[in-house]
């Protein structure tokens, strides 16, 4: 018999640039506000989600807050790094090996486009490196298969930027025309600069504990936490390959977790209420909803300019304003996504609230490939 | 003072170096010891061919980490007749001049010169006349 893991605590520490704080005190930010949340419980164990903060990163930010002594796990899985994270941890609760425990992920990225020890100095010699430029292509790809236009990337800017609007921990703050994501230069044709997220810094934590299980009551469950790498061929998978195979049938990483995700959770794609998914830039978020098989393949354009995931929309994508508003630290993002999940979920989350939320997603894909999908219910 | 490749045993002067796995028959780039697709270990080094079709495209602006060569460059992915999808540099640096299933021909392309005085050259490819 398995148990129920419900989420005690949440916690974030703004998303933006923080030139006067470590990384350390940004997850201390987080880590004591979700464990107050939780009624300061005893936890047996902690995993911390980050891949640029170094050896034992997860350790320094337990030894502030003298909570050392568990096992503290620090886990690298690029933007899916913290459902990495989520997933060990539930994992472990649901197996009886602990009643509690911390997962928080913490992140402060290097300035500008993101350099990765992932290449091997010649690709960044040779320049292809160039990170943008394969979400480039992975833009002009979903263009010519689902028939996305150029506009509909603004839309999904314009849709963000004004969620983010009501987002207090987001980065970006304002609200934005189509016309002026288009007027914004060119990084790589189709993408400008606009449409692209900001790498920044922050963190985030949640606390799960194990919970009887029937009648959830008011409470946030953890129904699924699933992590998947990617197969190998896809030739612009977020495994940046150097070469693939010309085979357009290779199912990738976030279609393998959403399908674990969804068994695991006993939910299909319509039972969704809210989403939160990865928008490095802004056709990833189209994307998503097609690789999550929320919609069907060729219909997210669509889906965007009927404002399907607009607030107020059928299913809202982003209402905290995703990457695009938010920033992305890369270890604290996929549990940046479970705070604004939950906060949807207790019906806390304001003017960007979705009305009656009962069952929420939360998606990252990137470097590896790794993506993890999350689902949380209430 | 010759030209250095960016990297030894990717492309000789007319044709990337790729491997065919002899026991599932599939090729892929750069070469490599273990097949990645089956993770046999019998794989053979071929030259992949020298034409192919342009799959996708784009242009990078600005210069990417470690790169020290010009700014703008064509970059993309070209389909070979091996079943290989490859990213490459393009030399067509215009997106505008690019189009789907366009015919493109294997080059060196000169990327910048080293401390030693060395011209360092790569792979790219680039439009092939028509017909």
């Amino acid at each position: 018999m398995t148990r129920t893991v419900e989420i005690a605590g949440i916690g974030i520490h703004p998303f933006g640039r923080f030139e006067d704080r470590t990384v350390t005190e940004l997850g201390v930010t987080a880590v004591r506000e979700a464990l107050r949340e939780a009624g300061d419980p005893q936890f047996q164990a902690a995993f911390c989600g980050t891949a640029y903060a170094g050896v034992a990163a997860g350790h320094k930010v337990l030894g502030a807050l003298g909570r050392t002594g568990i096992p503290i796990v620090d886990v690298e899985a690029g933007c899916a790094s913290g459902g990495a994270a989520l997933m060990l941890a539930g994992g472990a609760i649901r197996a009886g090996q602990y009643d509690c425990a911390l997962v928080f992920g913490i992140e402060k990225m290097p300035r500008g486009i993101i350099r990765s020890s992932f290449f091997e100095p010649w690709r960044e010699e040779a320049g292809l490196a160039a990170t943008p430029a394969y979400f480039a292509l992975r833009a002009q790809r979903l263009m010519r298969e689902s028939g996305v236009t150029k506009d509909q990337l603004a839309e999904v800017v314009v849709k963000n930027r004004a969620n983010g609007v009501h987002n207090p921990d987001a980065m970006f703050r304002k609200e934005v025309t189509a016309e002026e994501v288009l007027a914004s230069r060119v990084v790589c044709e189709p993408l400008h600069l606009w449409m692209l997220c900001s790498p920044n810094e922050g963190a985030a934590a949640v606390v799960l504990r194990a919970a009887p299980a029937g009648g959830t009551g008011s409470r946030v469950t953890l129904e699924a936490a699933a992590l998947r790498s990617h197969l190998p061929g896809s030739v612009l998978s977020e495994g940046t390959p150097l070469s693939g195979l010309a085979d357009d049938d290779i199912e990738p990483p976030t279609t393998l977790a959403s399908h674990a995700a969804y068994e695991e959770a006993s939910v299909a794609p319509d039972d969704v209420d809210v989403v939160e998914c990865q928008d490095t830039d802004a056709a990833r978020e189209l994307l998503s909803y097609e690789e999550l098989c929320l919609c069907p393949r060729g219909d997210a354009g669509k889906w965007i300019t009927e404002g399907v995931t607009r607030l107020g929309g059928r299913l809202p994508a982003n209402p905290s304003g995703g990457l695009l508003s938010k920033g992305e630290p890369l270890g604290a993002s996929a549990l940046g996504q479970v705070v604004e999940l939950v906060t949807q979920l207790r019906g806390q989350a304001g003017p960007r609230q979705v009305n009656g939320a009962r069952v929420a997603l939360g998606h990252t894909v990137g470097r590896g490939a790794n993506a993890s999908v999350v689902i949380v219910r209430r | 003072m010759p030209a250095r490749p960016v990297h030894e045993g990717l492309f000789t002067d007319g044709h990337l170096i790729g491997g065919r796995c002899a026991v599932c028959g599939r090729h892929h780039f750069p070469a490599a010891s273990i097949c990645p697709y089956c993770g046999a270990g019998d794989v053979a080094r071929v030259e992949l061919s020298e034409t192919g079709t342009l799959w996708g495209w784009t242009a990078v602006t600005a210069a990417p980490p470690g790169y020290g060569g010009d700014v703008p460059f064509g970059f993309g992915v070209v389909e070979l007749p091996e079943g290989v999808r490859v990213i490459t540099r393009l030399e067509e640096a215009d997106p505008a001049r690019l189009s789907f299933g366009m015919p493109v021909r294997f080059a060196l392309a000169r990327l910048h010169t080293d401390d030693n005085g060395a011209e360092v050259v790569t792979y790219t490819f680039a439009p092939a006349a028509g017909p």
